[in-house]
């Protein structure tokens, strides 16, 4: 027991139980439906995952500060709308430009939302949930309600979904799944080794404390929530490669469900704990769930709402109930062991 | 003495000065505008949320949220149009529905009160889920063919010119002022939004309190998806999708600190007022939907800023906690009792 204990903290416990339960509910719908351990279902699940995924590690930066990002699907179908749109207009605009133009809009309108709550000290929910409809409205406005259409894009963009980095057998590992696992790693390097990421759990643990020990909170939490745009941004991006038809509604919606993949990876919504990898575990959990009922013929895909609301509450129940448990057991267990060479 | 209930009146006299500049606006830029039945119309469109506006006032004056609150709105209005599709007599299906919503108040409540998970992670799994029950149960379909007395009820007017649900959203606020401010409850609201220890350690029944507050969250916001279906005349499986944001848009406009533990309902009677004439007046001026939500977004963010911003100048303490921590524990500069 002691020697499981000292190997892995109760934190990596739930990514663990994530990775297990990803496996289960591959084994389940490999068994249940027909074709469905393939090249084809990874590949869907996949494409559909690296969007998401970039989204939730934004919004795991932010929720760790103990705030929260709800406007990030106005910023996805913004960026995408309107790089789309520049794109069609120009096709020889570069692609590295048009990746910049996206994180770039999408850092301006994390910039914003993170001045109102940094420094004009509005709580994080409200200022959000205004920018989400504001966002969106001068989206609306701006497109006149028009639609972006793939045959306008250039062509490397309508490529860019199916290129692969590295081919496996059957998967595919496609450019922008990489891409997100690229982020997924970066940015959690980022929280176990760099000052800034120490300093955003220091701050959603204790807002007081961080401040009366000297931290810039204010800057902190500004910075957090121009990543989250500026990622966001990105996802756009992402988001117009994928889908190419970009309407005024592209995006959403994917604030809750980044929210929701947040939680199920067992980020607190409360702050301080939580992270990258759980985000992305969880943004898998939920979206292989979404994949495979859709062709589980058994049920309707009407079932996948309803099945993903549980998933949800079990996730956040789990964690209070046995986590909770476990996490004590974990520290009186550390404590015994501390104390006995001292004896 | 705490500072709170100045700086409350301030609030309210904020916005009773806004209220007045928006009314003038309309009066002076539309020629409808005073007429009865605009201003009936005015309430009637949105009169399902404003009813549901009232009970979550209470949930986030404890210091909690309810995001599910639309979603069982739909989930309601789908069941009786299922009953019925199948059916059921209709008082019946309405009495199911609300036994529907105050199933899922309950177990939002149970969640949140007794094993002590957080309103926000709960009640999102409930705006998922219960939307999903709600697909489950009419699928692509839409359903309608109401008995005529229901429709009615939702669209006619019953006494002189008030359709039900505006008479019924009256007698409501009158109730709620009571409950809130005038009844031992409504105290232990604000006593458990305020500092939910300090509340348990005097003997408060906390996980009750919080319990029927899910509880009346449920049947309340079922009310409001039967009266919805009534005035639609026909339901769909999205059925008052996305109303939860403009429902808590109200709240907090009106003042309610989204830490909980202060607000009143004048302030958020005045901001219903507010939004509702903003919408109106944004109509009558042709403006669209979209952009009525963009402008009272702004007015979401601008009316806790600019005190905030002034306060600042003026070197005094904020309305709001200082930065990075919407959810964090109230402020202990809210003096109890």
């Amino acid at each position: 027991m002691k020697a499981i204990t000292r190997a892995i903290r109760p934190e990596q416990l739930r990514e663990i139980t994530l990775a297990l339960l990803i496996v289960v509910v591959v084994l389940f719908f490999s068994s249940q439906i027909q074709g469905y351990f393939s090249g084809r279902t990874f590949n869907r699940v996949t494409t559909s995952v690296a969007i998401i995924a970039v989204v939730a590690v934004g919004q795991t930066l932010v929720v760790l500060t103990r705030n929260i990002d709800l406007s990030v699907g106005s910023i996805v179908g913004f960026s995408a709308y309107f790089v789309g749109t520049q794109l069609a207009n120009d096709n020889t605009i570069s692609p590295f430009f048009a990746v910049a133009l996206a994180i770039g809009l999408g850092a301006v309108m994390g910039a914003i939302n993170g001045a109102l709550v940094a420094y004009g000290r509005v709580p994080a929910i409200i200022v959000t949930l205004g920018t989400l409809a504001i966002y969106r409205t001068i989206l609306v406005d701006m497109s006149g309600a028009k639609t972006v259409v793939v045959d306008a894009l250039p062509q490397w963009l309508k490529d860019l979904p199916r290129t692969n980095l590295v081919q496996i057998g059957d998967l595919d590992i496609r450019l922008m799944f990489a891409l997100a696992i690229l982020v997924v790693v970066l940015f959690q390097l980022m929280l176990v080794y760099l000052r800034f990421g120490r300093r955003l759990y220091a701050i959603g643990s204790n807002p007081e404390a961080a401040r009366n020990a000297g931290l810039p909170t204010q800057r902190i939490v500004f910075s957090a929530f121009v990543l989250c745009g500026a990622l966001a941004g990105l996802a756009g991006f992402m988001f117009l490669a994928r889908f190419g038809t970009i309407t005024v509604v592209a995006g959403q919606g994917m604030e809750l469900q980044s929210v929701a993949a947040v939680v199920v990876g067992g980020v607190n919504i409360f702050g301080g704990s939580g992270s990258m990898i759980g985000a992305f575990l969880g943004a898998t959990l939920i979206d292989l769930l979404e994949q495979s009922l859709i062709r589980w013929l058994r049920v309707s895909e009407f079932w996948r709402d309803a099945l993903l609301g549980l998933l949800i509450l079990l996730a956040v129940a789990s964690d209070a109930i046995i986590l909770n448990r476990l996490r004590r057991a974990w520290a009186q267990d550390s404590l015994t062991a501390d104390s006995q060479p001292a004896k | 003495m705490s500072p709170l209930p100045s700086l409350l009146r301030r609030w309210e006299a904020l916005l009773l000065a806004i209220l007045l500049v928006v009314v003038l606006f309309n009066v002076t830029r539309s020629p409808f505008y005073l007429r009865i039945d605009n201003l009936i119309n005015l309430f009637e469109l949105s009169i399902e949320k404003i009813i549901v506006v009232l009970v979550m006032t209470f949930i986030i004056i404890n210091g909690e949220i309810d995001l599910s609150v639309a979603s069982v709105m739909g989930l309601a209005a789908c069941v009786v149009a299922r009953l019925h599709a199948d059916g059921v007599a209709m008082p019946l299906a309405v009495l199911v529905a609300l036994l529907v919503g105050l199933a899922c108040g309950a177990f939002n409540g149970f969640w949140i009160a007794y094993v002590g998970l957080p309103s926000l992670a709960v009640t999102l799994a409930g705006l998922i889920g219960y939307r999903g029950a709600a697909r489950i149960l009419l699928e692509d379909k839409s359903i309608g063919n109401f008995p005529e007395w229901f429709n009615v009820l939702g669209q006619q007017p019953l006494i002189g010119p008030f359709p039900f649900a505006i008479l019924l959203f009256f007698g409501m606020l009158i109730a709620a002022v009571i409950i809130l401010q005038r009844t031992t409850f409504g105290r232990y609201v604000y006593v458990i939004g305020n500092n939910k220890e300090v509340a348990r350690y005097s003997g408060i029944q906390v996980r009750q309190v919080k319990m029927r507050l899910f509880m009346a969250s449920g049947l309340i916001a079922a009310l409001a998806g039967v009266l919805l279906a009534a005035r639609l005349g026909a339901v769909r499986g999205n059925t008052a999708e996305g109303f939860e944001l403009d429902i808590i848009t109200m709240v907090l406009l009106g003042g309610v600190s989204i830490f909980g533990g202060s607000g009143t309902l004048t302030g958020v009677a005045l901001s219903i007022l507010i939004i509702l004439n903003l919408r109106n007046g944004m109509s009558l001026a042709n403006i669209t939907g979209n952009t009525q939500t963009g402008v009272i977004g702004a007015l979401l963010i601008l009316s806790v800023l600019v005190p905030n911003l002034v306060s600042q100048a003026r070197g005094l303490r904020s309305r709001v906690r200082p930065a990075s921590s919407p959810l964090a524990q109230p402020s202990q500069e809210v003096e109890m009792s």
